[in-house]
């Protein structure tokens, strides 16, 4: 019976304390939830009274912030165009070419990615992308994105292309198709769940960054809304909050999106394992 | 006869050529460029510009010398506030916190459980810029949620980034990346057998004993390589940034916060290239050691 019992206040210790632990976790975000909503929002916690979308208005009828979304899609939409068609072609020729040194190179690549991080390669980044000439330039952005994401996504890519068996492709060429035919008709519908993963992987990726786009462009013409987010609150004089809390929600709407949609399909450890 | 293959060599290699290029450009030239740069005076303006000197090993020497070593805004005490760093937000805090949450998750209702994985989720995947800027509404002096709790307390209110720089973002960082943890210790928990936990709950042991005795030590190949994997990105984190700017004077000018104002504030490329190498260094070791202990456990050595 006591057995029972101690099983029983745990059970409730947990619950509280979790509960705490939860309640503590979303303190922050609370003034996120209630601010985009409120035309009269501070930096302080109020329940929005009227309830409104003004705020949005003043958004949509800003042209920097506008034009910092389209920015955003501009260089997501360019660096995953890059990252799937290369790592798609890349972890596919990993996995059936035979190409010495296969498993080298992929770990090589991954150890080289792991190593080269965002503030460890700012200078060298810096310096290249100056010395081609590209500097301020979007796609500058794209290129440096799409180098940094492939090897990861070509690992992720090429474990999901190992598990699938080769007699789809092998019975397609014995029926007289070439390896090209093969690959587009036969491989690539049968590994595009894989992809799917690895494009939305690497749109969040990009499309949360701050550092790359904030060192590569120098006009705010360029800026993605990540680096416009930054300026509204770190340059202006008083920052208006009204403003920047819409935009903020709408910035992170298409990362919410996807992590459901990631969530709802594959389940989200698969995500987590992913993300970073 | 050769074994049967899909893709010819040459398909193969061409298959691999985009990815290459771009790999090639941005990942393994900057890592080669970057040491011999850390060798040159090279800065953004003026003569040294276009026409950089090889110093040898002088921006290395200045990194490391003695007389300023510590002090506040050079490079060894940037390097020790940054272990201070992921030390007490990545492994107390996010490893510790996560461990706990997890542990916790496999008893309390199932309500309570998908409501807390919610919030401690939106934390770690919501943007950056977001995060730092709600942060940044939380903190406020006046208005902020924080002090406003305070104030409901009896509690004196704070100014938390001007007083409290550090420990601001290191609970920062603690809250943004702990679901990482969390998401893995708690699925490392739950592909335990449910009969280990009611064989224990049988014999009258504690949570805490199951905990010792069963829950950790099978899920130690987790907690090994989730302790590589937050160590490296907390090493290597710049989000800090958007919340302090590196302030107030250099109180949380972290090792990324510190190459990039070395190189983009003071334009002093030569030198913040050779704080890249140290960092890449650093990096390297803790790469190194995760791609052993994966492959020593894909072999089935003893996880």
């Amino acid at each position: 019976m006591r057995r029972y019992l101690s099983l029983y206040f745990t059970r409730i210790g947990f619950s509280v304390l979790t509960a705490l632990i939860g309640v503590i976790f979303a303190l922050p975000l609370i003034w996120f939830i209630f601010a985009p909503f409120n035309p009269r929002a501070e930096l302080g916690l109020a329940i929005p009274d009227p309830f409104s979308f003004s705020n949005f208005e003043t958004v949509f009828e800003n042209r920097f912030a506008l034009r910092g979304l389209w920015n955003s899609l501009v260089q997501s939409v360019g660096g995953v165009i890059l990252v799937g068609v290369g790592a798609t072609l890349a972890s596919y020729a990993l996995s059936r070419s035979p190409i010495p040194g296969k498993n080298v190179i992929t770990y090589i690549l991954l150890l080289f990615s792991s190593v080269v991080s965002g503030s460890a390669a700012m200078v060298p980044i810096f310096l290249i992308v100056n010395g081609i000439g590209l500097i301020d330039t979007q796609i500058a952005v794209i290129l440096v994105f799409a180098g940094g994401l492939l090897p990861t996504a070509m690992f992720i890519l090429r474990d999901f292309i190992d598990s699938i068996p080769k007699s789809y492709e092998e019975s397609a060429m014995v029926a007289g198709a070439t390896p090209v035919q093969a690959f587009f008709d036969v491989a690539l519908p049968v590994i595009r769940p894989g992809v799917v993963v690895v494009v939305v992987w690497a749109f969040v990726n990009i499309w949360g960054s701050f550092l790359i786009p904030f060192i590569l462009l120098r006009s705010s013409e360029k800026m993605p809304a990540a680096v416009a987010i930054y300026s509204f609150y770190s340059e202006a004089g008083t920052p208006i909050v009204t403003l920047l809390a819409a935009y903020s929600l709408i910035y992170s709407l298409p990362v919410i999106i996807l992590y459901l949609f990631v969530s709802w399909k594959f389940g989200f450890r698969f995500f987590g394992g992913i993300k970073a | 006869m050769r074994p049967f293959s899909l893709l010819s060599r040459s398909a193969g290699a061409a298959f691999l050529t985009p990815a290459g290029l771009l790999i090639g450009a941005f990942v393994i030239a900057p890592f080669f460029w970057v040491i011999y740069v850390s060798f040159t005076n090279r800065t953004l303006l003026g003569r040294t510009a276009l026409n950089p000197e090889f110093i040898g090993l002088a921006n290395y020497v200045s990194l490391f010398d003695a007389a300023s070593f510590f002090t506040r805004g050079e490079f060894g005490f940037s390097l020790i506030l940054t272990i201070q760093f992921v030390l007490l937000s990545a492994l107390a805090g996010q490893a510790a916190l996560g461990m706990l949450l997890a542990w916790m998750l496999q008893t309390v209702p199932k309500t309570l459980k998908s409501l807390t994985e919610m919030v401690v989720i939106a934390a770690w995947i919501l943007p950056e810029v977001v995060i730092a800027f709600a942060w940044f509404a939380f903190l406020d002096y006046d208005n902020g949620t924080l002090n406003m709790i305070m104030e409901g307390l009896g509690l004196p209110k704070g100014d938390w980034l001007l007083s409290f720089p550090f420990w601001v973002i290191v609970v920062f960082n603690t809250w943004r990346g702990t679901a990482f943890s969390m998401m893995l210790f708690n699925s490392a928990f739950s592909s335990i057998p449910p009969s280990y936990f009611q064989a224990a709950d049988v014999a009258g042991a504690t949570s805490w004993q199951k905990f010792r005795d069963i829950g950790l030590p099978l899920i130690r190949g987790h907690v090994v390589t989730d302790l590589i994997l937050i160590t490296m990105w907390t090493f290597n984190v710049f989000t800090p940034f958007l919340l302090t700017n590196g302030g107030p004077s250099y109180r949380t000018e972290i090792l990324p916060i510190y190459t990039y104002r070395v190189a983009f504030r003071d334009f002093e490329f030569g030198k913040g290239a050779a704080v890249g190498v140290i960092v890449m260094l650093i990096n390297l070791v803790f790469a190194l050691f995760y791609l052993w202990v994966t492959r020593r456990r894909a072999r089935g050595v003893a996880a």
